[in-house]
């Protein structure tokens, strides 16, 4: 149980998905502009990674591994998260509608396939089992909105800043990235 | 012949993805801590490029339109884990620096955004050649970013220390590095000073009148102008016919 806690808490804080890995970028500069649609995007992330993860652990672990194919894990696991980030949506929106009509539209935004991919291969990277995979993935989606939700809150201060020209738009945004990267690797001394 | 060495001009130089398009940052950022990792990524992601544009190019009239998407997943991730075999089988120090972000090429930007934009409707011989170029431009890029990196951050380069290095203890006068740039932190302010210096450059040609190219990707700020099929989340077309009918 300490194992898995640390786990969950490294992957949430300390190796910061968006932070330190640089996975996930794209919907980190994308959607960061106010904190509800910030938060949003952070819920639909976390709904899909934990999905994600679950699904592409137990195809490990149940076909991959016993039939000795682990070198199919890329293709398998790419061609599995695409198609469960768009059958999630068609799900969602036939038979979850109020889930649908408030993640619905950060669904297709999910550029985080990078991520979602990320996290799957590191979790057959470290040989992590179906269980400790899924919360893996949970809390590095968790890590994914904690960041995002810091990250809209401090750009919407940032519009009333005055700042050279060159650096507005993504060149500001990125040197607040790297700020929140340096007070982040000051959790690295947590586990 | 013109349009080969105009293709690899075009990748280099005036389409350079990351100088200019801006595109296929995750792994820019994550792997160049070094100008050794950096050419590394860039050629691993040249060999991909370079055989995916060949391969799609050659099947560009046997895919069927609607399975698109799927199929150039298939051929980039078949490749990707060859080039995994192959890094892992004769440079082993760099399959282990370079980790996951070898398998993380399927989902490069770069590849998906040149088979769909270039290689699904040019013949073969300017596909390779526009694969060659993009590649290349990707490689010079990645081993440069490195290489202000590693010197900053160590006063190395190629892993030989290039800037003798400060030693108080012997009262030796020196070079500190500033190691915040090998870390995590210091790529983020390298991208940002990069886009910065972009955006001062596009400034400068916009007031002169001249032309100025319309960024890709992510940082060109919405998602719709990309052209990668995994960033859409609409890989499959199975379901969309009816959501089109949904909207009637």
């Amino acid at each position: 149980m300490k194992e898995v806690i640390l786990i969950a808490i490294g992957s949430a804080i300390v190796n910061n998905v968006v932070l330190s890995q640089f996975l996930g970028l794209c919907p980190f500069l994308g959607v960061s502009k106010k904190v509800n649609t910030a938060a949003g995007m952070g819920v639909a992330v976390i709904f899909v990674i934990t999905i994600a993860s679950f699904i592409t652990s137990v195809l490990d672990v149940v076909i991959l591994q016993k039939f000795d194919l682990v070198y199919l894990r890329t293709i398998v696991f790419i061609l599995v998260i695409a198609a469960l980030v768009q059958f999630v949506e068609m799900f969602m929106k036939k038979s979850m509608p109020p889930l649908y009509n408030a993640l619905g539209i950060y669904l297709p935004l999910i550029t985080t396939n990078c991520a979602v991919l990320g996290v799957a291969l590191n979790n057959v990277q470290y040989g992590y089992g179906i269980g400790v995979s899924t919360i893996n993935g949970f809390a590095t989606a968790v890590g994914f909105t904690i960041a995002i939700v810091i990250m809209a809150g401090i750009r919407e201060k940032i519009e009333y800043n005055n700042i050279p020209k060159p650096f507005q738009g993504s060149a500001i945004v990125l040197v607040t990235s790297g700020l929140m990267a340096i007070a982040f690797m000051g959790f690295s001394g947590v586990i | 012949m013109n349009r080969c060495i105009e293709r690899l001009y075009n990748g280099i130089v005036k389409e350079n993805p990351t100088f200019v398009m801006l595109i296929g940052m995750c792994p820019t950022l994550a792997v160049t801590t070094s100008a050794i990792n950096g050419i590394g990524m860039g050629l691993s992601t040249t060999l991909v490029l370079v055989f995916s544009n060949l391969l799609i190019s050659l099947l560009r009239k046997i895919i069927p339109d609607s399975a698109r998407v799927p199929g150039f997943i298939v051929i980039v991730a078949s490749l990707v884990t060859i080039v995994q075999f192959l890094l892992e089988g004769y440079v082993p120090s760099l399959y282990a620096s370079l980790g996951i972000y070898i398998p993380l090429i399927v989902v490069n930007c770069i590849i998906l955004g040149r088979a769909e934009s270039y290689a699904s409707k040019n013949p073969v011989l300017p596909s390779i050649f526009d694969g060659i170029g993009m590649g290349l431009g990707f490689t010079v890029a990645l081993t440069c970013i490195g290489a202000v990196r590693e010197i900053l951050g160590a006063g190395q380069l190629f892993g030989f220390q290039i800037l003798p290095l400060a030693d108080a203890a012997a009262g030796k006068a020196g070079f500190t590095p500033v190691t915040i740039f090998v870390l995590a932190p210091g790529a983020f302010f390298v991208l940002a000073m990069l886009i910065a210096i972009q955006n001062a450059y596009r400034e400068a040609r916009r007031k002169k009148g001249l032309p100025v190219k319309e960024r890709s990707g992510c940082f060109a700020g919405d998602c719709a102008s990309c052209h990668n099929g995994t960033c859409t989340g609409r890989v499959f077309t199975v379901g969309t016919d009816e959501d089109e009918k949904d909207k009637e």
